[in-house]
Formats: structure tokens, sequence, C-alpha cells
């Protein structure tokens, strides 16, 4: 594959891990916030490869790690009722709320569709006239303006049994909220790559003006990982936090200003609670009013109850980066991939998940 | 969750760029074709380019020139490496 394949090469790989090697004289804390890097790195084995001084740590940017319990509990339920049709991203399906998840509702009889683009659940809404199909609305600024063009294009059809349930975050305030938070001790961020395509390297600079963070945004192939890395390194130990962009084949300084235009037409920031997190100001999105129509919420007058986290779970401390998966007491015990507890073990990019798939057990 | 790729442009349909009329391109990698919506790109694609695909959406154009340069100097690191490690061993 074109564009993937040159940055997976290992002879590149072997030269920057030797940069690296010889360049590294301190330790250096780096938080990978977004859950596509945390797969990339436990996928290619670059912790394996990394010099002992410079310790990786999991943020909080996978959308369905992040998405409160009580929440999903509400997916659950809208899943239950007879007149409806729940389209999803895949990643969503297995992950338990307080009781059941999607997979267990379907399995009861429940319409639960996954779904590759949210375009595809107004085909499912067309070909289904006396349903409401509702397709679960998470994910991050790399996402949610598919789903903006996708709401747009259902007014225009004037599809009108189709809705979405509002569950969109967005990505630098909970950064902010890690970065005061004193438990956590962070050198430099592996800024997230797609998520920027659409907001800008921009974004981040608050960061490093305001906390002296070193930010590389990176892309997500092993070169490109080893080589922001290398940027972030070199960054701290000469004291010098800055904000980079190494993925510059899609990432640009503003980002893509029509896709943001579009999220705006459609969605308005508010108050929203991340799992782990707890409420972070203006860091979700809900529709606007012109097209409160399509929000399910409001039309079947869905209540969200605040739940609590399963028992023994250290999701929240590992999604904030101040807990490393085996200091959870039940992770590889109690919480497998097989019969997951918390959203971490159960997200194909949670940080569990990741821990235990590729052997960091051991 | 936010995967995405790139993809070869092997066709453009449509007639306008207007939000009442989104193009579509057919995008094409390792022999697997896709239709994809081109809603949100700021600039139309040429045949031959390289969409960065989510969801069924192009979210971005890639900039060939920007990925060839970024390679050629991870090249040259490579090579200059190779003659740095070759250089201390003799």
């Amino acid at each position: 594959m074109k564009y993937v394949d040159e940055y997976r090469g290992s002879d590149l790989v072997h030269t920057l891990t030797k940069k690296l090697q010889d360049l590294s004289n301190q330790p250096v804390r780096i938080m990978e916030v977004c859950g596509t890097h945390t797969m990339s790195i436990f996928k290619h084995g670059l912790r394996q490869m990394l010099p002992k001084g410079i310790q990786l740590i999991s943020g909080p940017g996978c959308p369905v790690c992040v998405t409160p319990s009580g929440v999903i509990d509400a997916f659950v339920e809208l899943a239950g009722r007879p007149e409806v049709i729940i389209a999803t991203f895949g990643d969503m399906i297995r992950v338990p709320g307080t009781g059941n998840s999607l997979m267990r509702a379907k399995a009861a009889g429940a319409d639960v569709n996954i779904v590759y683009s949210p375009m595809d659940s107004l085909k499912i809404a067309e070909q289904n006239p006396d349903k409401l199909v509702v397709f679960l609305s998470v994910g991050f600024e790399t996402t949610t303006p598919t789903i903006a063009a996708t709401i747009l294009e259902a007014d225009r059809r004037k599809i009108g049994n189709f809705c979405i349930f509002p569950a969109n975050k967005t990505m630098p305030a909970p950064l902010k909220v890690l970065m005061e938070d004193p438990k956590l001790q962070v050198d430099g961020l592996l800024c997230p790559g797609h998520v920027s395509i659409i907001s800008g390297s921009e974004n981040y600079r608050f960061l490093v003006d305001d906390y002296g963070i070193a930010c590389v945004v990176a892309g997500f192939e092993p070169t490109d990982i080893l080589l922001s890395v290398i940027a972030l390194v070199k960054q701290v130990q000469e004291g010098r936090p800055a904000l980079e962009n190494c993925y510059g084949r899609v990432v640009t300084a503003e980002g893509n200003v029509k896709a943001r235009k579009i999220v705006d037409m459609v969605f308005t920031p508010v108050d929203s609670e991340w799992r782990g997190l707890g409420s972070i100001k203006l860091s979700g999105l809900t529709l606007r009013e012109e097209y409160r129509s399509f929000d399910v919420i409001e039309r079947l007058e869905i209540q969200i109850t605040p739940s609590s986290e399963p028992k023994g779970c250290r999701c929240g401390d590992v999604l904030k980066g101040i807990a490393q998966p085996p200091d959870c007491p039940i992770f590889g015990n109690r919480c497998t991939p097989g019969s997951p507890v918390g959203p971490c073990m159960v997200s194909s990019e949670g940080t569990c998940a990741a821990w235990y798939r590729y052997g960091a057990l051991s | 969750m936010c995967l995405a790729i790139p993809m070869r442009v092997i066709e453009v349909k449509g007639e306008s760029d207007e939000l009442l009329n989104p193009q579509i391109a057919v995008v094409e990698t390792d022999g697997i074709q896709k239709e994809i919506r081109l809603d949100l790109v700021d600039r139309m694609p040429e045949i031959g380019d390289y969409l960065i695909i989510h969801a069924g959406f192009a979210v971005n154009c890639l900039d060939a020139e920007n990925a060839e340069i970024n390679l050629r100097l991870l090249r040259e690191l490579a090579e200059g490496m190779e003659e740095a490690t070759n250089g201390n061993r003799t």
C-alpha cells in the first residue's frame, strides 16, 4: 500500500531505533493521546525497542473507552425498543455499560447493525420506513465531520426516520484537564494524527505555551511514531518544548477548515462527561436547534442516569495515565478480552486490551 | 477509532462540489475499490491523487510532495547512519 509500506521498512525502523538509543540520556515520559497510536505501538512492538528511560503512557484517546457507562446503558435500552434499529461503528458493540452490551441486546433479538460509514445508516432508514434508525454518534474530530455530513444529507433527502444519539467529544479540553492533574507527570505528548487533519496542529499550541509540554503530531506507521518520539526526546533533553508536526503529509497547521465548517453548521459544544475524567466544560457536541429533529435523546425523551464504575476496575486511572493496566487488581484475571469488565479491555483500541493481546502481561 | 488510510483516486463522479450535489470519488488500494464521498475535502482531487479515507469519507488530500521529501530525509538518515556505523568499525 503506497504511503503506508514505505513507513514500515525494517531498515528505517532499525536506524531510527538506533538513533533514539544514541540520543537518549535521561528519563522521558511521553503520553500517546490517541487509541490508534496505542494499537500501532503495540502491534509493531515499538515499546520493546525503546531505550529503558523512555516511558510511553496511554491517554484518553479512545472514544469508546471514554463514553460513560450511563450513556452505554441508554444505547442498550434504546436497542431493546421494538420500533428502533441501531446503527453503530463496530468498536461500540461489545462495550458493557452497568449491565448489558449492545452485542448481548442483539443476541436477545434487538436490531443492531454495524456500519462502516454513518452514511450506511441512511440506507437502512430508507429500507425500513416504519422503523426509527438511530446512529450511535461516538467519535472525536476525525469522525464527527462524517456524521455532520450525514445529517446534512438526511436533511436534504428529508429522511424522517433517522436520528443520531449525540455523544461526540472534542480533543484538546481533556488534555488541559490531564496537564493540570498533579498526579500525572508527563514531559511530552504524541499528539493524535488524524484528529489533527481536521483540527490542525496549532490546536495544541496552548499545551506548549501554558504548560511547557513538548508536543509532536505523529502519524501511525512505525517510522512515523519513532521519528516523533525522537523529536520529543530532543525537545525534552534540550529543555525547549515546542510544537512540531511530524505528519506533514496529511496534517497542516490550520487543519481542514471546510470539514470544521460543516461540523459547526450541525453541532454546538456542550459540557460532557468522560469516563474516568468526569465532566469537562464544552468538551462534547450536541445538535444545533435547526437539526434537533435528528436528536433521539430529545425525540424519544431518553433519560441518561449517572452510573458507577464496575467494582475493582481502574479504567478511570488508566485513561488518565496515572495507572498502567497491570496496576489494576482485576487485569488479566477477572477482566480479559474474552470477558471484559472495563471499557479499556473491551474496545479494540483500549489500553488494557492492547497490553493483554500483545503480551505485555508477561 | 480514528483509523484512516490513503487510497488513490481512479475516478471522480458528479458535476459540482456544491453541498446540494456532493461529488464522489472511486478510490483504490491493493486492488480494493470503493466509492467515497468528497463533502469534506477543501479541494477536488484529480485522478492519481491520494486521499485519506475515514468512515466512507475523504477527510483530506495527501500532500505527495511532502511525503516524498519526508521519505527522502528518512532514507538519507538511514544511509548516513550506515556509513557512520561502518566508519566506526574500521
